[in-house]
């Protein structure tokens, strides 16, 4: 595919160009010159141009021209009211790890309005330079407008590398930014690394269900980018607030139109906490056998201040809303601690959790392969183990009296009476 | 309302497996089947129609063996099955099979909605929803779980976030990709099974798409794959089945070796 690109110093904006064209497809915003949509590369501004302003490249041209040119690495950090997403901070502390490893600089984007806060927060981290593209258009995220005001930025700046967390955010506006600014994005990876002194990124993924792991390179396009799985990579603690230099940037017009409107945010529709990004979770499948039986599932969640997920079985059950999916066609989590209740751990679960702190495993089946990952593994009936699991734990508790702190989540006195 | 549906033909991934000499995928054997999440586009795509009236095609990029599986998506009752199909198209990324769809797309015309799977079960990437309605200069909306209102001009759909959702109105046409709590698809039957086999099936090459040699297969794909491995999960655990208070009192260390009590 070709496509129209403006020289913009040698444009002088006489606009005969965005009145000939048949496709209304070239504007002049705020003095510069844009190819819209809706150019279909018929040439007729490119021949009517005094200036020679204007030319048809070939993408293969382009791409090849000149990679050695982008230098940078960026990671977008996820906002949202003004807080930024967990992930950023792990992707800031492997975002540091290349560009040190490149000589380059790190720099943080915000996409969004009204972004003080956000900005003040990332100050703390060690990144040289902080994007900051605002307009009240993208208060709320928007695939279009996001990605086109990415896009926009990336062509201009001409970042190497540009990572995002593998949110339902990222995962719906970076392929986007890809297709916008033609070059490859890689998917939900967990290991990247520079291979070499041309900055290759080797970016690391599981694909088929988990059951294999591929590295994939981009090797002529720039940037190289990757949504990169929430809870892969460790986290980068903040500093000492210190002073980086803020980049203000304005979309241009067509960047910041979209035909979507985004009428109602409903978080929280569930019982749940975002099971994405707690420490700890605790899964039911086809062994608590019932809705009802989520009941128990919650009670140890509750008692260990984690969330609870499902297996595939007990959500086309009708147990437990599809939100608490964990595996392939659900969430992908890595909580410090993943408990599994009755469920035997088909592969296509264990992709979604198995890369957990720890892990343990209550099953009837001494055969199942949830075993196989787990650190400690409990043989038997779910419902007559987590009762005796909870007293052990309420006991516990209680014995180290009050004042332990480190148990936060633990139920008040008394809570527990009446079972066992 | 005229709506298209792209559908991709995935190896079964429950009996994928790495063969530990080659490190290449063992695929022989292994059945391919729909992708089991474009289930859930090719049924919305039916009720749809249903309501409002039209057509459904499904459009696959593939093998000519793909034809198989399109012929299990004509059973569902759709009109009528494209498959774009060449030599000079394997080896497309994301970036290069959504450009390919979004020419087949444009080729055929008209379209007011097109549907999508969230993602495939091989590559688990999701990029192709969205990377075909920028090629097809579309708005998009990804991960729809319910669709509240569906008119010729708009949408008003519910997108699940990680969070909770949100509710999106979208003009048509539009790309639209979609998650399993959408629908609950209908199983064929022989009847349906019997049509499918007949239904019209249309062959389409990059000519017939007009497509740029230099955007698809590989040729045209940014992104390579260098290395494919096995990943290790196994975890040297102990599993407690007789001494069950034993592995109990194991549970409650753990616990407070992790800082949680």
């Amino acid at each position: 595919m070709s496509r129209l690109e403006i020289i913009q110093q040698s444009c002088d904006l006489c606009g005969l160009c965005v009145e000939e064209c048949p496709f209304d497809a070239l504007a002049i915003v705020e003095g510069w010159l844009r190819v819209g949509e809706g150019c279909v590369l018929c040439g007729v501004c490119v021949e009517k141009c005094p200036a020679d302003a204007l030319c048809i490249v070939e993408e293969r041209e382009r791409e090849e021209r000149d990679l050695g040119s982008f230098s940078g690495v960026w990671v977008l950090a996820e906002q949202s009211a003004g807080r930024i997403h967990p992930v950023t901070f792990q992707l800031l502390g492997k975002g540091r790890e290349l560009a040190d490893r490149r000589g380059t600089c790190l720099c943080a984007v915000l996409v969004g309005d009204d972004l003080g806060a956000a900005a003040k927060a990332l100050c703390c981290f060690p990144v040289e330079k902080i994007f900051v593209a605002q307009h009240p258009s993208l208060a709320r995220f928007r695939s279009g407008t996001y990605a086109a005001a990415l896009a926009e930025l990336i062509e201009r700046e001409r970042p190497e590398i540009v990572l995002c967390g593998a949110t339902s955010m990222g995962r719906a506006f970076l392929p986007r930014v890809a297709a916008l600014v033609k070059t490859g994005l890689t998917a939900d990876c967990t290991g990247l690394e520079i291979a070499d002194e041309e900055g290759l990124l080797l970016q690391t993924r599981p694909a088929f269900g988990g059951n294999i792991m591929a590295t994939i390179v981009c090797p002529r396009h720039r940037p190289q980018m990757a949504t990169v799985r929430p809870n892969v990579l460790p986290t980068l603690e903040p500093g000492r607030l210190r002073d980086v230099e803020m980049v203000r940037f304005t979309p241009s017009g067509g960047a910041i139109e979209s035909a979507v409107e985004v009428l109602e945010v409903c978080e929280k529709q569930t019982d749940a906490v975002n099971i994405a990004e707690a420490d700890v979770v605790v899964s039911g499948g086809r062994g608590v056998s019932s809705a009802q039986g989520f009941g128990l599932i919650r009670e140890l969640a509750q008692e260990l201040g984690g969330a609870v997920g499902a297996s595939r079985a007990a959500v086309d059950a009708g147990w437990i809303p599809y939100p608490h999916q964990v595996g392939q066609t659900g969430k992908t989590l890595q909580p410090k601690l993943y408990v599994a209740c009755g469920i035997s751990g088909a592969v296509q679960h264990l992709v979604g959790m198995q890369s957990a702190g720890k892990i343990i495993a209550i099953n009837q089946d001494p055969e199942a392969p949830i075993f196989r990952v787990a650190d400690v593994g409990l043989v038997g009936d779910l419902h007559v183990i987590v009762p005796r699991w909870i007293e052990r734990i309420r006991r516990r508790r209680a014995a180290d009296g009050p004042n332990n702190s480190a148990g936060a989540s633990a139920p008040p006195p008394g809570h527990g009476e009446g079972r066992s | 309302m005229k709506i298209a549906v792209c559908v991709k033909q995935v190896p079964d991934t429950t009996r994928v497996e790495v063969d530990p000499e080659t490190k290449t995928l063992v695929r022989e054997g292994v059945e391919s089947v729909l992708n089991p999440l474009d289930t859930f586009a090719v049924e919305e795509a039916l009720r749809i129609r249903q309501g409002l009236g039209g057509t459904v095609t499904a459009i696959t990029l593939g093998p000519p063996q793909a034809e198989r599986m399109l012929r299990q998506v004509l059973a569902f009752g759709v009109d009528e099955g494209v498959l774009v199909s060449g030599r000079e198209f394997a080896g497309s990324d994301t970036w290069s099979t959504s450009y390919a769809l979004a020419r087949a797309v444009e080729t055929l015309g008209g379209f007011d909605l097109i549907l999508c799977g969230k993602q495939a079960v091989d590559g688990d990437t999701g990029h192709v929803g969205p990377e075909l309605s920028v090629h097809l200069g579309l708005p998009q909306a990804t991960y729809v779980r319910r669709m509240r209102e569906i008119e010729p001009d708009h949408a008003v759909v519910e997108r699940l976030t990680d969070a909770g959702y949100e509710v999106l109105r979208v003009p048509l046409p539009a790309v639209m990709t979609v998650v399993k709590d959408l629908n609950e698809p209908r199983l064929p039957n022989l009847e349906d099974l019997f049509r499918g086999r007949f239904a019209p099936l249309k062959r389409l090459g990059r000519q017939e798409i007009a497509a740029d040699p230099a955007q698809i297969g590989l040729d045209g794909s940014p992104t390579r794959v260098v290395e494919i491995f096995s990943p290790s999960v196994e975890r040297a655990g102990r599993i407690y089945e007789e001494d069950l208070g034993a592995g109990i009192a194991q549970a409650v260390r753990l616990l407070e070796e992790e800082g949680l009590l």
